[in-house]
């Protein structure tokens, strides 16, 4: 037993805070707004120039001006702001933005992140990640926990090209969540029906408590 | 001085050569200079290197540059939708510079605004840093990125009156506000021109100023990823 997409998605959506502005990646980080906790009000930014996302819109509602940054079809809300491309990455570096939730391929003990390219293979490009990254305040990472191999995704150190050095503050996957610190991770829940033992045998990385 | 323009074709007249440096707006599909791409084709311009977040698709945007082989080097943050660039990436026909998005947004920014370089925390530590200055502020490591400045920026905005004032729509907006000031000369297609005066002054998202050719024509405005949700 591990949390599948939704429930992982809704685990995530417990790090928001009312009031936050919060910056949501590509996959499963999208689906995590559909899990926002009853009473809590946060911001989405889209960094292609919007803030306050809504929901998907309907057929009738579709409008090729309006776009999120997976380039999906999305609708406006009340107190939604559009801006310009440079307007945007000056909130994101600028530390305007509270909390940013990334999928990954890699991470690593001391917080690095790997999700923008794997040599030899498609490179598509970094996006907004770097950016993102090294700019917000709490970066929160959702992945799976190992790969199609079974190989841990969470990593002494990144075999990957890297996004972002020592730039993860917690990691949430299929199987925990997991906060990064001085000296290595430390476990700060469980899966529902994951045993702290299956979850040390699953990650490569130093887990000091 | 007159800016508006009868066709992309005559708006471009006089500003191409081979070799040149052009700054393209939009992000993904939304808010592309499509007729002005379309233009661009037909000129036969070549060996244009061209910064845009993105290389549109396969056969839609800047993509029908790549299939007539006239771009010869992208400097992009995402070009992950276009089976045509990566093949003449991975062969070596097509140069690429992966930039950040926001780096890319902040070079063409500051390259417009006369600041020839600026330095962020975006990169630091990756493949983006390697052969960069690396400077620390208050105790934290940054790296020095250059200001872009091109021959021609090309934009798309919604509407345009006739002295180049400038009005976006929703997230079309984008890198078309930091692409048009960066160009020695900008060229903008629009929905719609009309006369001054008919724009708020106080709503002005790029002022004519930044503006100096103007076209309006139909627009397909493609649509790359359509989600939508039950009624």
């Amino acid at each position: 037993m591990a949390w599948d997409r939704n429930q992982l998605a809704a685990r995530a959506a417990k790090e928001l805070q009312d009031g936050m502005y919060v910056n949501l990646g590509i996959g499963i980080p999208t689906l995590v707004a559909n899990y926002i906790p009853e009473g809590v009000t946060v911001t989405l930014q889209s960094e292609n120039g919007m803030l306050g996302i809504g929901p998907f819109p309907t057929e009738d509602q579709v409008d090729p001006d309006l776009i999120n940054a997976g380039k999906q079809t999305i609708s406006e809300l009340p107190h939604s702001a559009y801006f310009d491309s440079a307007t945007s990455f000056a909130m994101i570096r600028g530390g305007k933005i509270a909390m940013a939730i990334l999928g990954a391929m890699e991470v690593s003990e001391k917080g690095d992140l790997a999700n923008w390219m794997i040599p030899g293979k498609l490179v598509k490009g970094m996006g907004g990640a770097m950016d993102l990254v090294a700019g917000v305040k709490r970066v929160v990472v959702v992945m799976d926990h190992t790969n199609k191999a079974g190989e841990s995704k969470v990593l002494r150190e990144c075999t990957l090209p890297l996004t972002g050095k020592a730039v993860v503050d917690r990691i949430i996957t299929n199987l925990g969540v997991l906060d990064v610190g001085h000296k290595g991770l430390h476990i700060v829940e469980l899966a529902d029906g994951v045993t702290e033992a299956e979850l040390r045998a699953a990650t490569e990385a130093t887990i000091v408590d | 001085m007159k800016k508006v323009y009868a066709s992309a074709a005559e708006a471009l007249d006089g500003l191409l050569r081979d070799g040149m440096s052009i700054a393209a707006g939009g992000f993904g599909l939304c808010g592309i200079p499509e007729l002005l791409i379309d233009a661009l084709v037909d000129s036969g311009v070549k060996d244009v290197t061209i910064a845009s977040n993105n290389c549109g698709v396969d056969g839609f945007g800047l993509g029908k540059l790549l299939d007539t082989r006239q771009i010869k080097k992208m400097i992009s943050s995402y070009v992950g939708e276009n089976a045509e660039f990566m093949r003449q990436y991975l062969s070596g026909e097509l140069e690429l510079e992966f930039n950040p998005q926001g780096t890319l947004a902040e070079r063409m920014r500051a390259g417009g605004a006369g600041i020839p370089g600026f330095y962020t925390k975006t990169g630091v530590g990756t493949v983006i840093a390697e052969g960069k200055e690396h400077k620390d502020f208050n105790g934290e490591t940054y790296i020095l990125e250059t200001g872009i400045v091109v021959d021609l920026a090309i934009v798309k905005a919604w509407k345009a009156d006739t002295s180049g004032n400038l009005v976006f729509r929703k997230t079309a907006r984008n890198f078309n506000v930091p692409a048009a000031t960066c160009g020695r000369v900008c060229v903008a297609e629009v929905e719609e021109i009309v006369p001054v005066g008919s724009l708020d002054p106080d709503c002005i998202h790029l002022p004519g100023i930044y503006v100096h050719r103007i076209i309006t024509g139909t627009h397909e405005k493609r649509i790359e990823q359509r989600t939508v949700r039950e009624g």
